[in-house]
């Protein structure tokens, strides 16, 4: 183990060589290129023994993810924002059709207007694709958390996102602790494929035409249909709620580092005021409630590591007793409030003993935002909570409405 | 070339699936498979082929089969070759992506002109049925002018793209055009390909009853009339170099047997052609068999002076 100075990018790259990927495919996108220039160099010098596919969209990088996965093969991909989009369809389809592959998405605003800069609008848009997500503070848990996704990945035959701000972690220095190669050959063994058979002598017919209703295979056994097979991936998802967890417990007894699970915690034991967000927010969050515990607010942070699945029970777990949860996205569900925040209300509600849920917009499209302006804005909820304020439309964190025209 | 009771015995497509009546892709696929002797993968997206292949969990085929998102064909096969070689299996199969015409001169080309460039280890098949048959029968960009569709009811407009044309500009190292009227061309084809590496294109002309609308039974007579007429041309180019092959290289002496009008008459997509659009059709014709029969004739890479 030896302490490196990386960006995220690096970090996230570093993860993918120790974990002995065999194919990768990507293609250029700002901010998640550096990831892949690194991983192509390594092909080409040999010091990373994979098969490195330079596409032509990313449609086509997941696309080949798909096909090398397809036939029992460990295979990485990273993009963000319009690349995603462009490559929704394929995240469906990895996901529908089992895959354990790996994608990292460095978080970047969608077009338009063009902004290269960082939101979570990307990654949330695909939530409900069947993906586990998971959301990185650091630059350290870029590389613990891209490390454990293949793990949990192939445990439970889904695709994990490994999601991480862009230029905000994406292209900034951090020390970052790398394990050697053994460490991770110990918590990650090669993969193997139960699900996927691509074999002449035994020849299965992957992905075909399914009905809605389960049918008899030639031999008379009731097959799945449509929808008993969606009702599978989502037991699988459901089931990563132990599974992640479980594998930053593992990763925790032979590194000695935990990314907390499925949830970060900071001050958050005797807090009454509870500041949620994930990624790299999480750790500005830390120094407001530094802020506000100076004024005598009994504030705390809980951070989303695992987004998909929502961790309800958890969060529920945690939150009972609290005045106020102040949720800070980086996202919004246009028409409607941010992501997290509507999840999290949606987690809450009917507890007999749930916080009042204020949620805040923040930093779309790269707008800065500084612990000032974070804490004034849990400061304002608590004065709307004290007015009686249990719900209210989104607070917007330094919007300038004299530029609106 | 291998005569009709050379083809191996052995089926591969099984009895009892979903194609139409006089279906061209279920004579085709028959070759296909027989002349790689089913140890293949195949690929497939979205497209009349899924429907031959059955319905969970029905299969019809005896060869490994992956089904692909409409406009991945190409890059799920490139990853199925990268996956297979990263895990030491390279040797297994031959990796064959098989789309129809939407699925590579429209959605699919995009990912087939990366997968080209990169010079991919695989057989691509574009069967060729002129039309977004699967879907009921719109207009592709492989769509003949003159033909109705549902989305071109006056007639198209416009001539096909020349898919094999693109992908030899690419410089693949082949670059094939067949009909599935005639499964030993298909067969020699797909066995010539098979003993080579990289991207292999083959373009496969495939009559569709339903919607060309003629009767099913002649099927075969009008996918040969195709050839006779000209619209379809049997050739090859390996490495560059372009030769005719079977029935079109016997025309290249003999000349074309039939003009348009009498491969069109026989079809009901035909019936809204016009006099003055079927000699735009037929001149159409002429230009490219004539380029064809000299570039036949010199044997001549197509860059070469």
């Amino acid at each position: 183990m030896s302490v490196r100075v990386m960006t995220g990018n690096d970090a996230a790259a570093t993860a993918v060589k120790l974990a002995r990927t065999q194919v990768i495919a990507a293609y250029p996108i700002t901010p998640q290129s550096p990831v892949v220039e690194s991983l192509s160099t390594w092909v080409e010098s040999g010091e990373l023994p994979a098969e490195f596919v330079a596409v032509e969209s990313e449609h086509s990088a997941l696309s080949v993810c798909i096909g090398a996965s397809t036939v029992g093969a460990r295979a990485f991909t990273a993009t963000s924002a319009n690349g995603l989009a462009y490559m929704t369809e394929q995240v469906w389809w990895a996901a529908g059709a089992r895959l354990p592959i790996v994608m990292c998405v460095a978080n970047r605003a969608m077009a338009a207007p063009w902004s290269v800069l960082n939101d979570q609008q990307d990654s949330m848009s695909v939530r409900d694709a069947g993906w586990v997500q998971l959301y990185c503070r650091d630059n350290q848990e870029i590389l613990d958390t891209t490390v454990q996704a293949f793990h949990i990945a192939e445990e439970l035959n889904v695709p994990v996102m490994v999601c991480y701000d862009g230029f905000l972690l994406s292209h900034t220095m951090m020390p970052v602790d790398v394990p050697d190669a053994g460490t991770v050959d110990g918590f990650l063994p090669p993969r193997t494929a139960p699900l996927q058979i691509v074999d002449t002598a035994d020849p299965r017919n992957v992905g075909p035409v399914t009905l809605a209703d389960p049918r008899p295979d030639a031999d008379g056994v009731l097959q799945p249909g449509y929808m008993e097979f969606r009702a599978m991936h989502h037991a699988a998802l459901l089931e990563a709620l132990d599974a992640v967890p479980a594998a930053d417990r593992a990763w925790a007894g032979i590194t000695g580092r935990s990314s907390g699970g499925l949830l970060s915690e900071y001050l958050l034991d005797d807090a009454d005021t509870v500041l949620v967000a994930a990624g790299s927010l999480v750790t500005q969050l830390t120094l407001v409630a530094d802020e506000l515990r100076a004024e005598g607010v009994r504030a705390g942070v809980l951070g989303i590591r695992c987004y998909r699945p929502f961790p309800v029970g958890a969060l529920r777990d945690r939150l009972a007793g609290r005045s106020l949860a102040v949720v800070f996205d980086k996202a919004l569900s246009y028409g409607y409030q941010g992501p997290i925040c509507e999840d999290l209300k949606a987690a809450l509600y009917d507890g007999a003993d749930s916080p009042a849920v204020h949620g805040v917009v923040c930093g779309l499209g790269g707008r800065d935002v500084t612990p000032v302006q974070l804490a004034s804005a849990v400061r304002e909820a608590r004065a709307d909570l004290e007015a009686g304020i249990r719900d209210r439309a989104p607070y917007w964190i330094g919007l300038v409405e004299g530029s609106m025209r | 070339m291998t005569r009709v009771s050379e083809l191996p015995d052995t089926e591969h497509l099984l009895s009892g699936n979903r194609a139409c009546a006089g279906c061209g892709i279920g004579t085709g696929l028959r070759a296909i498979t027989k002349a790689l002797d089913g140890r293949m993968v195949l690929v497939n997206p979205a497209s009349c082929l899924t429907v031959l292949g059955g319905m969970y969990p029905i299969s019809t085929l005896d060869v490994p089969w992956i089904n692909v998102a409409f406009p991945s064909t190409a890059a799920s096969a490139a990853g199925v070759r990268a996956g297979l070689r990263a895990m030491g299996r390279d040797g297994e199969m031959t990796v064959l992506a098989m789309a129809g015409d939407g699925g590579t001169a429209d959605i699919g080309i995009q990912a087939l002109s990366g997968a080209a460039e990169r010079n991919d280890d695989f057989i691509y098949v574009c069967y060729d049925n002129e039309a977004y048959m699967n879907t009921g029968t719109q207009r592709s960009g492989s769509t003949p002018a003159g033909a109705r569709t549902t989305t071109t009811m006056a007639g198209k407009r416009e001539n096909p793209k020349d898919v094999p044309a693109i992908m030899e500009a690419h410089g693949v190292p082949y670059v094939a055009s067949t009909s599935a009227a005639f499964p030993t061309d298909v067969y020699d084809k797909v066995v010539r390909a098979r003993g080579m590496s990289g991207l292999r294109y083959i373009h496969m002309n495939t009559p569709c009853p339903s919607g060309w609308s003629f009767d099913p039974k002649d099927s075969i007579s009008i996918g040969k009339l195709a050839v006779d007429a000209g619209v379809v041309v049997l050739y090859e180019i390996v490495d560059g170099v372009f030769r005719l092959t079977g029935r079109s290289k016997s025309l290249a002496k003999a000349g074309l047997q039939v003009p348009v009008a009498e491969y069109v008459s026989g079809q009901g997509r035909f019936k809204t052609l016009g006099e003055a659009e079927l000699a735009g059709v037929q001149r159409w014709v002429e230009e490219r068999w004539s380029g064809y029969v000299a570039r036949d004739a010199a044997g001549l890479r197509r860059d070469a002076p």
